[in-house]
């Protein structure tokens, strides 16, 4: 028989660990304690805006696509990070053959004005240094100098393309970038006036780089060497084919969800759980009395361990994503209904309850995994082949699912073992078989 | 004890029957294809302004641009839920200080305008989901079960899955294609997923039922008892189980339906669905069926 003292030991281990994390997860009680992972809310709870934009990638050359997608994500996110908002998501998704950019901007004010913002296109532009002499004309003043950039007409329109290259003598990283016939006219007169001085490159306002002129550059091919990096190379070249190539955006989905909303539709979700939870417990307690407290027990331990881990690892709670996590809840006590069921048979037998208890998960085992590995099956399809806004759906699902098991069997089976005594004093603890 | 197989006629010509209309609504009707699904541009507003009605802003929007299809809903508390083809940010905004300027105290709740290119490439991915969990369960089933290939061959559990699943999703989906004809409910990529986990959820009814058949046939080994009662004695002896592990779940979304979000009703009425139904067959359905593969 297994060691009573060792299984106390678990179970009040099982117990604190869910205190803790029922407190983890309530946020009221958790901000007294810690500002640790505060919970994640997807857009459709906190509110903001969810931006869909195709790139239209029909004049790129199939060999600078990622560079051009990456370029463009760069600059998006470079424009999304002034709107301040809280962690603003840019990311890349290609579906076939089109290639997307995914802005996610939580709790934004003003929508039109970053859709404004975002769909222009990059640009980059030459501008020409003046070193201006601020003489403050006082006594004994010293003059300082601050530069001052006048635009040229030198613009990425006129820019062919770039890549990183390598010096040939010092094998340093360079950046190549080469002008169509207009753009190195323009080039080789702007290069001429300013030999020996910098020459200013922005991109969205922005400087980017200030090499120094090294002499005239006629035919349209420049190279501009620095102490960079070869990542830092590659980036700027990102920037470089952004700002030049034409690529245009175009904003093809977009969601918007006003925050009073979300937060309407959080309450009502998390009250509906509460409400589940509450129902499901009535109906263990009356069905199968002292073996629907213990169900309940763990039930509770399973809904703190589970938001507990989707908390810590910072899994986004969206409203589809709580009703996934709601619907393991009913799926959670079902391993317990099979369990007791088998129990009660075992007892119809004539088996001691302790034996009966034993026999119950044991028989009870092959029908509890096969029936959960099929929810799994659902929810891993469901993660792989559909939207982001559903995959919060299947992970909490399938996490729920995987736990549900951990607590309908391990959690349940432990409260039994120590509360649940034969009633004769003297049993037979070997395992009946038939 | 109810006669399950005696009385298979009945049981498999009710589930039958409501197969048959589904498909046929499905047929004739068709699917209201939601935003996500066809494209276009759904949009929820709430105003303070008690002259605010359906009429008046349906004239707003149409004042901006003509389109063919607008579609005004009014809902609880001064909403107002606007269907639209799908549209650029310009006229969004148009429309949007069109309204503003009409009525007091407007705000925008929700926006989203999504293209047909989406909408056709989750029809696509959504076909393909629901394939792959259909033939993934039940491969799974016949796996599971591979074991005891006496009297009854393996893959039969997992055909006869096959047709149980089939079962559990098409009245569902013939009921919201009515809610679509009769009250405008449109699907969407939740229904969808409801589609699916319903599918999840409805075999393991009949897994529990499956696997007491399994066990009961290897203990009459050898013992010559009539498959009919085998199979009609493991129905019996698992309906308790049966009915009270789906029980805790339509319990749950019976919660929800009541107390939860308005946005995700549909969502939870086509679980609720497919799990009573769901039920049914693994009771009704499931094993009737497999006798009748046996018998021949």
């Amino acid at each position: 028989m297994f060691n009573q003292k060792r299984l106390v030991f678990v179970l009040v281990f099982l117990i604190a660990f869910s205190v803790v994390a029922a407190v983890f997860v309530y946020e009221p009680a958790w901000k007294k304690v810690s500002a640790f992972q505060p919970w994640r809310l997807g857009l459709d709870l906190a509110g903001g805006s969810f931006l869909t934009y195709e790139i239209d990638l029909g004049k790129v050359s199939s060999g600078d696509r990622d560079s051009v997608v990456r370029g463009l994500r760069d600059v998006i996110e470079r424009r999304v990070n002034l709107f301040g908002v809280s962690e603003p998501k840019v990311y890349e998704e290609s579906i076939g053959e089109s290639e997307r950019l995914v802005v996610e901007l939580a709790g934004i004010r003003d929508v039109t004005q970053a859709i404004r913002e975002i769909g222009e296109t990059p640009l980059l532009d030459f501008r020409e240094v003046i070193e201006k002499e601020d003489s403050q004309g006082g006594l004994g003043q010293a003059t300082t100098t601050s530069p001052e950039f006048l635009r040229t007409e030198l613009t990425g329109r006129y820019v062919k393309g770039a890549q990183v290259g390598f010096d040939s003598v010092t094998n340093q990283p360079q950046i190549n970038i080469q002008f169509n016939d207009e753009g190195a006219k323009l080039f080789e007169e702007i290069t001429g006036r300013n030999i020996g001085k910098p020459l200013a490159i922005f991109l969205d306002d922005e400087l980017l780089e200030l090499p120094i002129v090294q002499g005239k550059i006629s035919g349209g091919d420049a190279q501009i060497t620095g102490s960079f990096t070869i990542k830092e190379a590659r980036m700027l070249v990102e920037r470089f084919n952004a700002g030049a190539l034409p690529a245009p955006i175009v904003l093809i989905n977009q969601q918007t969800i006003g925050p009073d909303f979300g937060a309407g539709a959080l309450r009502r979700a998390v009250a509906a759980g509460a409400l589940g939870t509450l129902i499901v417990m009535v109906f263990m307690l009356a069905y199968y009395r002292l073996f629907g407290v213990f169900a309940s027990l763990a039930l509770l331990m399973y809904i703190a361990i589970t938001l507990g881990f989707f908390k810590v690892l910072g899994v986004t709670m969206t409203l589809a994503g709580i009703a996934g996590f709601i619907l393991s809840i009913g799926m959670a006590v079902d391993a317990n209904i099979l369990v007791f069921e088998r129990t009660k048979e075992e007892l119809r037998k004539g088996l001691s309850r302790t034996a009966a208890i034993q026999e119950g998960f044991k028989r009870a085992w092959t029908s509890i995994r096969d029936s959960n590995i099929s929810t799994m099956i659902t929810a891993l399809v469901l993660y792989y082949f559909t939207s982001s806004f559903v995959r919060g759906f299947a992970l909490t699902l399938f996490i729920g699912v995987v736990a549900s098991m951990f607590s309908a069997i391990t959690i349940t089976r432990t409260w039994l073992k120590i509360f649940v005594k034969d009633k004769q004093l003297k049993t037979n603890n070997q395992q009946p078989f038939r | 004890m109810i006669n399950v197989i005696e009385n298979k006629k009945y049981f498999l010509g009710f589930s039958a029957t409501l197969v048959v209309a589904s498909l046929v609504l499905i047929a004739v009707f068709g699917f209201r294809q939601g935003i996500d699904l066809r494209g276009g541009t759904s949009w929820q507003i709430t105003t303070h302004d008690k002259d605010a009605n359906v009429a008046l802003i349906k004239e707003t929007i149409l004042s901006v641009e003509n389109f063919a299809e607008v579609n005004v809903r009014s809902g609880e508390e001064g909403k107002f839920i606007i269907r639209l083809p799908d549209i650029n940010e310009g006229v969004h905004q148009n429309i949007l200080s069109a309204i503003m300027g009409e009525f007091d105290g407007v705000q925008e709740d929700s926006f989203s305008s999504i293209g047909p290119a989406i909408g056709s490439e989750l029809r696509r991915k959504s076909m393909w989901a629901i394939a792959i969990v259909l033939l993934a369960i039940s491969a799974y089933i016949a796996w599971a079960f591979r074991k005891v290939s006496e009297p009854v061959k393996s893959w039969k559990y997992g055909v006869v899955t096959l047709i149980t699943l089939l079962h559990d999703v098409s009245i569902p989906a013939g009921m919201m294609t009515l809610l679509g004809y009769l009250k405008g409910i449109e699907i969407d990529t939740n229904f969808i997923v409801a589609l699916l986990v319903v599918m999840g959820f409805s075999v393991h009814d009949t897994i529990v039922v499956f696997d007491r058949i399994r066990e009961n046939l290897i203990l009459n080994r050898g013992k010559n008892r009539d498959l009919k009662e085998v199979i009609n004695f493991s129905v019996n002896e698992t309906m308790a189980r049966s009915v009270n592990t789906s029980l805790t779940l339509i319990l749950v979304l019976v919660a929800l339906i009541f107390a939860g979000p308005p946005s995700l009703l549909y969502f939870v009425l086509t679980m609720l669905v497919g799990t009573v139904f769901g039920t049914y067959s693994s009771i009704f359905v499931a094993s009737p069926l497999l006798y009748l593969f046996q018998k021949k």
